[in-house]
């Protein structure tokens, strides 16, 4: 378990899903990994399928065409796995509660690890985000 | 034997979510179906819940890369249905957000073009030098992305003049990188090899799927909504408007890599006008919408976008219609995606800026027995191994 936890926290791979967001959470995801900030020397990586992933990164509002999505793909991922809400309209759903279009939380559909308000959360407040999630693991609090 | 790709419909970085599903014959797309809602928000219902003031903010939210060109597009529609004059200092302020924007826009464009051909050098060098414009966007408004800048009848920060210096510095200090983008572009004999001729969109394709901005000036359709409808401080500045006429997606990467050098330059020449404006006058105060209906228009940094606003003369706006580029521009990859490679179908989609990266779900499945050939990152992978071999073949 102690060797689990150790190669867990130095390669956090993260799927990123984007339920109708604006862009701009996944723009500054992106921008954290990229040269100024850049994640990727933590070991945080994007990749290509929920099968591979520790994190399952959420952006945007869900809608009636993905909502379902959500839970299909957790259900996917191998355990444990992290929901991280970044963006505020994924941690409440912002402007876009009353849209009629929009049916419920993410947090209605998976669990949520983490929250990152912000609209859109600068790229230092994802990388705080990442810490927090990181100390918390180590703390045995997840 | 006719196999089907999928490609979407999640992708980050693009402004829509859609879905491509690819019908190819061995290694050549045959056809291309297009479906997209994926991103349905409901906004132009939502806005008619909004008071004026508030959809600016609502607008904003539409798309992230263009966050100005809705909110510009708006406050365009309903100062056309006030009748109103702007003070000379917010059109300027209005002029240089939208140029920064069209900047941190392209720089985003490029990059991803170089990843999806194998530059991922490009990638991360076109990222490293936009954050300089958000700096100076943060500064100026408060935020990297969502400016929030824009109110109907003026804007809700001035440019003090202190800034002004440091916003013409990192205008200096861009001009060497886009030189250097335009050099590593049109002197390599390997992105020649790889882009010219490829996802070609003549102009009267361009013409009949009524596609707008870099992607139909590459074509050789000259429209530009700054020149040719001007509004804001367009019609003070002097700039070019590049046109290209092979419409492959080596001149739409072009077209983008000049209108840069334009951006630039309209952004200092709104400086210099700024600086001789009184500080302060950023608002005319509206009390009251009337009854009455109003257009606006911006040339956002993918293309026109279009605003409707109608208004009964409550603070409610009745309609509210929106048009993105992207909406035209899209579509038009159904003529300049098919005939071509797989391994080019990743950049003739993304060379009208529907941005794709890396963690798509592309899946080659086979039609009959629904089995999962190629990943996403497999077709990814493909084209770049085309630029190796041409890299190869060309002695580098």
């Amino acid at each position: 378990m102690k060797l689990f936890k150790k190669s867990l926290l130095k390669s956090l791979w993260v799927f990123h899903l984007p339920l109708s967001p604006c862009n701009n959470c996944d723009i500054e995801i992106v921008d954290a990994l990229t040269p100024r900030y850049d994640l990727e020397r933590f070991g945080i990586q994007l990749v290509g399928s929920i099968r591979h992933a520790d994190v399952l990164l959420v952006t945007g509002v869900p809608n009636y065409k993905n909502w379902q999505k959500v839970k299909y793909l957790y259900e996917q991922a191998p355990k444990p796995c992290f929901v991280v809400a970044v963006g505020t309209c994924a941690c409440g759903r912002g402007m876009f509660k009353d849209s009629l279009n929009s049916p419920c939380n993410v947090d209605e559909i998976v669990p949520v690890s983490m929250y990152i308000p912000g609209c859109p959360p600068k790229p230092e407040a994802i990388i705080s985000g990442v810490v927090k999630l990181v100390e918390r693991l180590k703390s045995n609090k997840l | 034997m006719k196999k089907i790709i999928p490609i979407g419909p999640y992708h980050p970085l693009q402004e829509e979510p859609e879905f491509f599903k690819l019908f190819v014959d061995g290694e050549t797309v045959v056809d291309i179906e297009i479906e997209i809602g994926y991103n349905h928000r409901g906004i132009e219902q939502l806005s008619t819940t909004k008071h004026y003031d508030q959809v600016p903010f609502l607008v904003e939210r539409i798309c992230g890369i263009c966050s100005t060109s809705h909110p510009f597009a708006y406050v365009n529609a309903v100062e056309d249905l006030l009748g109103i004059e702007l003070p000379p200092r917010v059109k300027y302020i209005r002029s240089i957000i939208g140029e920064l924007e069209r900047l941190h826009s392209h720089f985003l464009w490029l990059g991803l073009a170089g990843h999806f051909i194998g530059y991922n050098t490009v990638w991360m060098w076109s990222w490293k030098y936009r954050e300089n414009i958000c700096d100076i966007l943060e500064v100026i408004s408060g935020n990297r992305q969502h400016y929030g800048m824009f109110k109907i009848g003026g804007v809700r920060k001035d440019i003090p003049k202190e800034l002004i210096p440091q916003i013409e510095k990192m205008c200096d200090n861009l001009l060497p990188v886009i030189d250097m983008f335009k050099g590593a572009i049109m002197d390599d004999p390997v992105i020649h090899a790889r882009l010219k001729g490829v996802g070609v969109l003549t102009k009267e394709d361009a013409i009949k799927y009524c596609v707008v901005g870099p992607t139909a000036r590459a074509s050789g359709v000259d429209i530009d909504v700054r020149r040719d409808d001007p509004y804001a401080a367009y019609s003070e500045v002097e700039f070019n408007v590049p046109v290209l006429s092979n419409g492959d997606v080596f001149d739409k990467a072009v077209v983008r890599i000049l209108e840069m050098y334009e951006s630039i330059k309209i952004i200092r020449q709104c400086l210099d006008k700024l600086k001789k404006e009184p500080e302060g006058n950023i608002e005319v105060k509206v009390d009251f919408i009337p009854k009455g209906e109003g257009i606006g228009r911006h040339e956002a940094p993918r293309g026109e976008v279009f605003h409707y606003v109608r208004s009964d003369g409550s603070n409610r706006p009745v309609r509210h219609k929106i048009r993105a580029p992207s909406y035209m521009n899209i579509a038009s990859n159904k003529v300049a995606a098919v005939g071509q490679t797989i391994s080019d179908a990743a950049i003739t989609l993304a060379a009208v800026d529907p941005c794709y990266c890396c963690t798509e779900r592309t899946v080659v499945i086979d039609k009959n027995s629904g089995e999962q050939i190629l990943t996403w990152d497999g077709l990814i992978k493909l084209s770049q191994n085309k630029t190796c071999k041409l890299k190869e073949a060309y002695g580098k």
